[in-house]
């Protein structure tokens, strides 16, 4: 059962920073960091943990003459994350006893 | 008993992020309460200064040349004294509330929300004035009803899905005023006033109270 738990997800903040990005098309750094209220280092240290498995994408840009990154699931992400809840789902189901009311 | 809450004390929390990142959730229904209050007052002060709850084109034919004027003047002030007290208190509101519950006001969801209601209501607004320098006064009542909920219909997928059911009543409002346009100002009372109370109590009673 357990071993299709996906380990990119193991951590809340990841878990966070993935159910952000399903419902919008992209967010900045700034957006993500005061959303997940974590600190820069923290951040970005799970964002590229997620980058290098990419289910997330990078894009920096200049907006004049500011940086600005902002972070996408990829369909590969998207697909991951939706078999991760289904596992998860299923999990919760079994275990749980038969408590109706 | 604290360990087996985690895990859904950690799903409710990204829940809320999934909710909180896609939707501006910090609209006030006090805001929607003060938008009706205030068009209400605006439409009293219209009915006492016209003397009638129509505005059709038979009834603004018979006036003179500059009682018209006048009163075209008078209906632009009006309505303009309309839509910045109601923007003025719901922007006090909602930003009330998005302190009181900690979150931002100024960030990805707002704009997104601001963006989509302000194409349809930009074009509305143009749209009016060019009919009000056509002379097609009675018109704009209905056009503005419609045009603002269009805004509303467009805007609602970044806010409370309610704001959604009070964009499609205020277009339902709109086009039956543009076919019986002896109740204009009766309707635009009706939309702009009852409507807003009305969606605004059932949001406040729904999100605001116990927050």
């Amino acid at each position: 059962m357990l071993e299709n738990f996906n380990k990119a997800f193991e951590s809340k903040a990841r878990l966070g920073i993935m159910s952000v990005l399903m419902v919008n098309d992209y967010l900045s750094f700034n957006a993500l960091k005061s959303l997940l209220n974590l600190t820069d280092g923290n951040l970005a240290t799970h964002l590229r943990a997620l980058e290098e498995s990419t289910y997330i994408k990078v894009e920096k840009q200049f907006i004049g003459r500011k940086p600005n990154t902002t972070y996408a699931a990829t369909p590969h992400g998207r697909t991951a994350f939706d078999e991760h809840l289904a596992t998860l789902e299923r999990f919760i189901k079994k275990s749980e006893p038969i408590t109706s009311e | 008993m604290a360990s087996s809450d985690e895990p859904l004390q950690t799903l409710s929390e990204i829940r809320d992020l999934m909710q909180r990142s896609s939707k501006f959730l910090s609209l006030s229904g006090l805001s929607g309460i003060s938008a009706g209050v205030v068009a209400l007052v605006g439409a009293a002060v219209a009915y006492l200064r016209l003397n009638t709850h129509t505005f059709d084109y038979d009834s603004a034919n018979i006036l003179t040349e500059p009682t018209r004027r006048e009163l075209y003047q008078f209906m632009l002030v009006n309505g303009a004294c309309v839509l910045l007290a109601a923007l003025v208190f719901g922007i006090f509101f909602t930003v009330r509330k998005a302190r009181k519950s900690g979150h931002s006001v100024w960030n990805d969801t707002s704009k997104r929300l601001l963006v989509s209601l302000f194409v349809p209501l930009a074009t509305g607004g143009l749209f009016c004035i060019a009919l009000f320098l056509q002379k097609l006064v009675w018109i704009c009542f209905p056009a503005t009803l419609i045009f603002y909920g269009l805004a509303l219909l467009n805007g609602s997928k970044y806010t409370h899905r309610d704001v959604e059911y009070l964009g499609l009543s205020e277009i339902a409002l709109g086009l039956f005023s543009l076919f019986f346009p002896g109740y204009n100002l009766l309707i635009w009372a009706l939309g702009f006033g009852v409507l807003h109370l009305i969606y605004g109590t059932l949001m406040y009673l729904k999100y605001d109270k116990n927050a």
